[in-house]
């Protein structure tokens, strides 16, 4: 692996970048691996990752149907924050917001982590009392989040309109200023290289089919496209298609998959300084390093498989934006594309052993699991690792679902974020 | 007349010259032309600098593909817009233009050292990098790369236009009215059936517009656009110009966008700028016809230096030379007639050099009688000139061997690298493209949707090809609605079809590592960064796309995404149809977002529900509250009296003499059926079975997980018939889960059910005065315990009208709730406001309604609860049926974790030192603990001015009633709080006030 730094760009450059070398290769699968993970998104890669550097475990192959990080992982609008309400999710979305901020250090390839605050609007009284609950709830767990009032929201955020006229005026917000954003691709491409330069192998265009199990129930390893690969322990990272992918070992989980779009605007010159979110009208939006302004908002009304998506969420999407943003009502809509979310009871995730031995899932992040990755993917591998939970996940099981210790975090979730 | 502008030439009227601006200076235009067509009719290449290397850019295309002159358009204050295509932008009297990404000028911009370091800012290069120091990210390196990227400005002014939005139904609808789109719908014409034909631009003919030579059955292009388009309309065809099908949906829906005055010189009165159109067709005929590809060699992107087919357009749609002296390098026939049209309008062609070594000999033949040099196997290696191309470096190939270069002059250079269909809406519909090797290209093979793909966007060249294909597909499409036609069948004379091959990159002597030769010229991606990214491992055209930037530009991939495949799998060493495409994303073009808004903005954004009872509270100062869509009056303010002086007025009032509230934004659903009973049972907690006809009671509803969803009175009028009341924003929600259970659930019950919120206006009464204002208006019911008691209702006449009569309570005072026909809310509110001013009558809203409630313990769903909230959480046990055998949420309530001890209580909350608790605020047992602390539940709801004479709150606290009388602690950020647990029922605990 080249080691990559300015002055590693620079002497490639003289020598007219003929020799970088691949930052992970093509490779067959091999017949075994004592951790086999079905998924390379963020969190599956990532795992692979904290596998390979913590746990000392290195015989693992990541496997995806597609090109690695093509899932939510390079769809998503990238919005990093940890101002949950519940501890629970207060202290895993923090560990994620921990390691986000020392990641490109950490993979050595720039993720772009941008720390430009993420202010969500409050545009009528259910909204400030909810916000201020969560204010309130991170404080004392010593999560950054504050109350702004409406004129300091528009200090932090010029373009916002705070017209009293507006349909739903805004009447303050909550800012975590430690939130943002970051490069999407870059995470599943840093951690991908990273996870190779440590021997991992990265399978890609090969579909997990089914998921095979010994005799005694433990799981034996799974079917690919190209064959069955044996594995001591896999582990289950396929977000909108992991009730498919668990199903064939018998293991039924409470996720419901729904289509969530978002869109990008014609790149222009720096004028929108951070991530405004709001519930009220339902839609947020950022800018990117590009210029574009990056925009999305809840899932459609319909359960489905499908990355089409529907136009009339996108037309209330932009409408939404252009209320609390009437001066961008003449840009112009770049492209819009779709991804297929996973969606729990409660809103939160599951990171859990399964009843199978041997398998482990991490899934349930339905519109908000680009923020965790490094969180998510760490604690995951500590919990592949160890056959037990990592204490910040211990509460994020599937058994939660049959006792009712719900982490619900679906009040704070009106918008996908 | 502007020099290049070529007379007799075109479709622009000569007598119509315009003035415009671009970057200050005044151009004349005529009408018809793009402001590109008229800049360079002045001359004027030079229109734009690029994304990275800031280069000096000029139109390549004529059309919505262009990549590089963007430009901001601007029509007097409020109305500007950044990055639009000046190749699609119609010139009006006064237009101004402004060239963008540059600083300080077009032709001096400092961001062109950019260039100089290009071997730096290879693909992905800030991938590596800017890691060091970590801190510098924030403040240095990221405000640096933001600053550099973006093309034009955003706006800053609110747009003063309006957008609109329609609906269409038809039975065909045709994308593209070229020639294959127009013979689709003359074929669809005669067939009675509804057929609708847009075209994105200004006026319909496709190809047509550039081929006026061309004699369909003997008739001239024009003539023949003319009287076909003459025929369409006379057959009830409807022709949209300037209306681009922006995305393809399920089902075939088709969304559609329709500009309206972006062209016009005087705006008209009440017309919208745009027109989104949500399109559902039967049949859909894609005729979007092909696009030209550019060649990749050094110095491919420099003004002047354009596609073949722009220059012939150019020519013959606007009259408009694109040069005095061009050249020509082409892999395709195509581009010869490019060269031929410019050489029959004046222009000296240099050199027309084809790659191919050998070429038709009717082509060198029409050259030759040209005197136009022609260079056969020859590559084009360099150009030269920085703010346009001057010169041109052109070697012979033999062998695959390149030559030693020569450098022939030129003031244009035109390219082609043959056409790839336009496949873009067809991908929408996951249609599967197959590869096709004699036309080296991707056609398309199946799609889900009903539709049909014609013409050159299925590979088929010429205008008689597409013709005749177009009326066949229609036949198909026609076929498939039941209507049989005669396909018609066209003789074109002078069709200029052509072959080619197709080049992945020119072949070249010098280092490809160092040339700059470009694929997506917007965002500068050259053939070399694709190399690089397949070289880092890049393998997946998805991350050659997005590691390079490659057809992430504005034009959406139509002038890269191919060149760019093919470069990507030449580097891979596999078959283009191994590596594949990359998906096609709506819309086809960019759209404004006031297109999407339609008339969703401002007052519009969401219907703003109003009571009938609102302009009473309107014209008598009330302070309103948005909850939902709804506004509320939140408060009646009298004189200077702020909101706590209003409520504590209002309460006090309440209590002492009557208090009038508009309820009428509570859900009301009407439960009608013989199993209306069972159904009520099935859904919520409480029995209902025994609820004799004329009682009521307080219903809770659960969701399956057991947690409390929404709660309400419901009175039963008759056996079979409920009257459902829910919280004001959980009316739509209930109704929806109701019809879910009764539809997915339990389809055998007999029950209908109604929303009837907006058929009820509902004035709530309360306080110990409100039987003698009541009880003369009232006929159908006597108002007292024995006739009337408390939780009953009847349907009798209220001041003539005839109403539901609730005796209800959500004060804690007698109370009853009015329920009279809509219309007639106001007319009730006023007479009885009149009734009771002897009575001490009292207007309040809903904080009022808050305060009063809390003192009584009563929750309000969503505020006191969130969805974790049990009954017995909530102190409601009682609510829950013991016998029934099942109800929406029973399974839910019997997990473990809900039934634990410990669980959050909701209980009353007194502050030691009488201060006002803040809503939201965290509770916890040990107030010296460290952060994080151990928060033990929340204040759900609190107020300082009710009638108990000091604050009172309610709050989820673990274990709560088992801890009545403790103290607990809330931290603020300056102090903490602390507070005794109560019951949470503040006033009146026995219930003596609700005796009449
Ligand atoms: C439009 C959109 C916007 C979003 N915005 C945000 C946001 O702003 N902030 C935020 O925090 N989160 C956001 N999210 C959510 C976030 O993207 C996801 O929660 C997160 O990326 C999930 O990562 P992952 O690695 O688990 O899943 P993915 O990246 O989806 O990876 C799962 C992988 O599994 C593979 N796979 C599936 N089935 C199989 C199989 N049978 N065999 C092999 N491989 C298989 C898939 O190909 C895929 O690559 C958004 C999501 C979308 C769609």
């Amino acid at each position: 692996m080249t080691h990559f730094s300015a002055l590693s760009l620079v002497k490639n450059a003289l020598s007219g970048h003929k020799n970088w070398t691949e930052q992970w290769p093509e490779v067959e699968p091999k017949a075994e691996y004592d951790v086999i993970i079905v998924g390379a998104g963020g969190h599956g890669l990532g795992a692979a990752h904290y596998l390979a550097k913590e746990h000392g475990i290195t015989n693992i192959a990541v496997i995806d149907k597609g090109w690695l990080g093509g899932g939510n992982t390079g769809r998503n609008t990238t919005i990093i924050r940890s101002n949950y309400l519940y501890d629970e999710s207060a202290r895993l979305y923090d560990h994620a917001v921990d390691l986000w901020q020392d990641l490109s250090q950490d993979l050595n390839y720039n993720v772009m982590y941008s720390n430009r605050g993420v202010l969500m609007l409050a545009h009528n009284v259910h909204d400030v009392q909810s916000f201020k609950r969560h204010v309130h709830a991170n404080r004392l767990n010593g999560v950054d989040n504050r109350w702004l009032t409406k004129e300091e929201c528009k200090d932090y955020c010029p373009p916002l309109s705070i017209s009293p006229d507006a349909r739903y005026p805004v009447l303050g917000g909550a800012l975590q200023k430690r939130a943002g954003t970051a490069r999407h691709d870059a995470v599943a491409w840093g951690y991908a290289r990273s996870a190779a330069a440590r021997g991992v192998d990265i399978i890609q265009n090969c579909a997990v089919t089914a998921i095979r199990r010994h005799p005694d129930g433990s799981v034996a390893g799974v079917e690919t496209a190209k064959g069955f690969i044996k594995a001591k322990k896999v582990a289950v990272s396929a977000a909108g298609h992991t009730s498919v992918v668990m199903q064939t070992a018998d293991v039924r989980l409470p996720l419901e998959s729904y289509p969530l779009q978002a869109l990008v605007s014609e790149p222009v010159k720096p004028v929108f300084p951070c991530v405004v979110m709001s519930n009220a009208v339902h839609a947020y939006i950022s800018q990117s390093d590009k210029g574009e302004l990056v925009i999305g908002s809840g899932t459609d009304q319909y359960t489905s498989y499908s990355q089409r998506g529907g136009l009339p969420l996108i037309e209330h999407t932009v409408a939404a934006i252009c209320e609390i943003f009437p001066m961008f009502n003449r840009m112009r809509m770049l492209r819009k594309w779709g991804g297929i979310v996973d969606v729990t009871p409660d809103r939160s995730a599951i990171i859990s052993k399964t009843p199978v031995e041997g398998l482990y899932v991490n899934c349930g992040w339905g519109t908000g699991g680009f923020k965790a990755t490094p969180g998510a993917a760490h604690t995951f591998a500590w919990t592949i690792a160890k056959n037990a939970p990592h204490p910040i996940n211990a509460p994020f099981t599937l058994e939660r679902f049959r006792t009712g210790r719900l982490i619900d975090e679906a009040a704070a979730a009106a918008v996908a974020h | 007349m502007s020099r290049f502008r070529v007379r007799g030439k075109g479709r622009v009227d000569a007598a119509k010259p315009m003035i415009f601006t671009f970057d200050g200076t005044p151009y004349t235009a005529l009408k018809g032309d793009t402001v590109a067509s008229a800049l360079l009719a002045h001359g004027v290449h030079l229109m734009g600098r690029s994304f990275k290397y800031h280069r000096p850019r000029g139109a390549i295309a004529a059309g919505s593909e262009e990549p590089n002159a963007l430009i901001g358009t601007r029509r007097g204050d409020g109305r500007f817009e950044p990055n639009t295509r000046a190749t699609v932008q119609e010139v009006w009297g006064g237009l101004q233009t402004t060239s963008q990404n540059k600083f300080p000028s077009l032709r001096f911009d400092v961001g062109a050292v950019n260039d100089a370091a290009y071997m730096l800012f290879s693909a992905g290069f800030y991938y590596k990098t800017f890691m060091w120091p970590k801190s510098f990210w924030d403040r240095v390196y990221e405000p640096f790369i933001r600053a550099a990227a973006g093309l034009g400005v955003a706006p800053t002014e609110e747009d003063p236009d309006s957008y609109a939005s329609r609906y269409l139904h038809c039975d065909l609808l045709i994308v593209g009215a070229g020639p294959a789109g127009i013979a689709a719908a003359l074929a669809a014409s005669a067939t009675g059936r509804s057929v609708v034909l847009v075209d994105e631009n200004a006026e319909i003919g496709g190809t047509l517009l550039s081929e006026p030579d061309a004699q369909i059955d003997g008739t001239p292009a024009w003539d023949w656009l003319a009287q076909s388009r003459a025929d369409l309309l006379a057959a009830g065809v409807k022709i949209m110009p300037r209306t681009t099908a922006i995305g393809y949906y399920h089902q075939n829906m088709i969304g559609m966008v329709q500009k309206l005055t972006d062209h016009l010189t005087e705006l008209p009165a009440d017309t919208p700028r745009e027109r989104l159109w949500r399109v559902r067709a039967k049949q859909v005929v894609l005729a979007q016809g092909a696009l030209e590809k550019p060649l990749v060699f050094h110095g491919n992107d420099r003004p002047g230096v354009m596609l073949a087919g722009a220059a012939q357009t150019y020519l013959n749609r606007y009259g408009v030379k694109v040069g005095d002296s061009p050249a020509v390098v082409t892999s395709h026939d195509s581009a010869w007639f490019a060269a031929f049209d410019l050489a029959d309008a004046g222009a000296r062609v240099q050199v027309i050099i084809d790659t191919r070594a050998q070429v038709r000999a009717d082509l060198q033949e029409a050259a030759r009688a040209r005197s136009i040099p022609v260079r056969l196997g020859h590559t084009v290696t360099a150009t030269a000139g920085r703010l346009r191309v001057k010169n041109l470096r052109v070697n012979a190939v033999s062998g695959g061997h390149v030559g030693a270069g020569t450098w022939i002059n030129c003031d244009a250079l035109l390219m082609s690298g043959g056409w790839t269909p336009s496949l873009h809406l067809f991908s929408h519909t996951k249609g599967r493209l197959a590869w096709d090797d004699a036309l080296t290209t991707f056609l398309p093979e199946h799609t889900p949707e009903a539709c049909v793909i014609a013409g050159a966007a299925r590979g088929l060249w010429g205008v008689q090809a597409a013709l005749n294909d177009g009326a066949a597909r229609a036949r198909e499409a026609l076929d498939a609605l039941g209507a049989t036609v005669q396909a018609a069948v066209y003789a074109v004379a002078k069709d200029r079809t052509g072959t080619g091959v197709s080049l992945h990159e020119l072949p070249t002597d010098r280092s490809a590592s160092k040339a700059k030769a470009f694929v997506d010229f917007q965002n500068d991606v050259t053939a070399k960064d694709l190399r690089l990214a397949v070289r880092e491992g890049m393998r997946s055209i998805e991350h050659v796309k997005r590691y390079t930037t490659n057809g992430m530009a504005t034009d959406q991939g139509k002038m890269s995404n191919i060149n760019g495949l093919n470069i990507a799998a030449d580097a891979l060493g596999k078959p283009q149809p191994q590596v594949g495409l990359t998906t096609f994303r709506p819309p086809y073009t960019p759209t404004s977002f006031g297109a999407f808004c339609g008339y969703h903005r401002g007052d519009h954004f969401e219907v703003l529900r109003r009571t009938q009872i609102d302009p009473w509270a309107e014209e008598n100062g009330a302070v309103f509250e948005p909850v939902g869509q709804w506004r509320r009056a939140r408060y009646f303010p009298q004189g200077n009296e702020d909101m706590d002086a209003a409520v504590r007025r209002e309460c006090a009032a309440t209590r002492a003499g009557i208090g009038m509230f508009d309820a009428s934004t509570l859900g009301k659903i009407e439960v009608v059926g013989p199993d209306a009973v069972e159904f009520m049972n099935r859904m919520y907690t409480n029995p209902w079975t025994k609820l004799a006809p004329g009682r009521c009671r307080y219903g809770l509803l659960l969701g399956d997980d057991g947690f409390i969803r929404d709660d309400g009175v419901i009175g039963r009028l008759d056996a079979d018939r409920f009257h459902v009341t829910t919280t004001t924003g959980g009316a739509a929600r209930v109704m929806n889960m109701m019809e879910d259970y009764l539809q997915t659930e339990w389809p055998d019950l007999e029950v209908w059910l109604t929303s009837t919120t907006e058929q009820w206006s509902t004035i709530a009464l309360n306080g110990p005065n409100v039987v003698k204002l009541l009880a003369p208006l009232v006929e159908g019911v006597a108002l007292n315990e024995a006739d009337f008691p408390h939780m009953s209702c009847v349907e009798c006449t209220v001041a003539g009208m005839p109403a539901r009569l609730f005796r209800v309570s959500f004060t804690g005072e007698v109370g009853f709730e009015i329920n009279v026909a809509a219309p007639l809310g106001r007319q009730l509110w006023e007479t009885l406001w009149a009734a009771g001013q002897p009575h001490g009558i009292t207007a309040y809203g809903t904080e009022t309604m808050h305060v009063l409630r809390a003192e009584k313990g009563y929750i309000i769903v969503g505020q006191d609860t969130d969805g974790t909230v049990t009954p017995y959480d909530a102190g409601m046990g009682w609510a829950v049926a013991k016998s029934k055998p099942d109800f929406v949420g029973m399974r839910g309530l019997a997990r473990p974790d809900l039934k634990a001890a410990n669980r959050r209580h909701l209980v009353g909350l007194l502050t030691e030192d009488h201060s006002l608790l803040e809503e939201g605020a965290q509770i916890v047992f040990d107030p010296d603990q460290p952060i994080p602390m151990t928060m033990r539940g929340h204040v759900t709801s609190a107020y300082a001015t009710g009638t108990t004479g000091r604050p009172i709150a309610l709050g989820l606290v673990e274990g709560g009633h088992e801890k009545l009388g403790e103290t607990v602690y809330i931290p603020m950020p300056d102090r903490t709080i602390a507070a005794k647990i109560t019951s949470s029922v503040f006033f009146d605990p026995d219930n003596t006030r609700l005796k009449i």
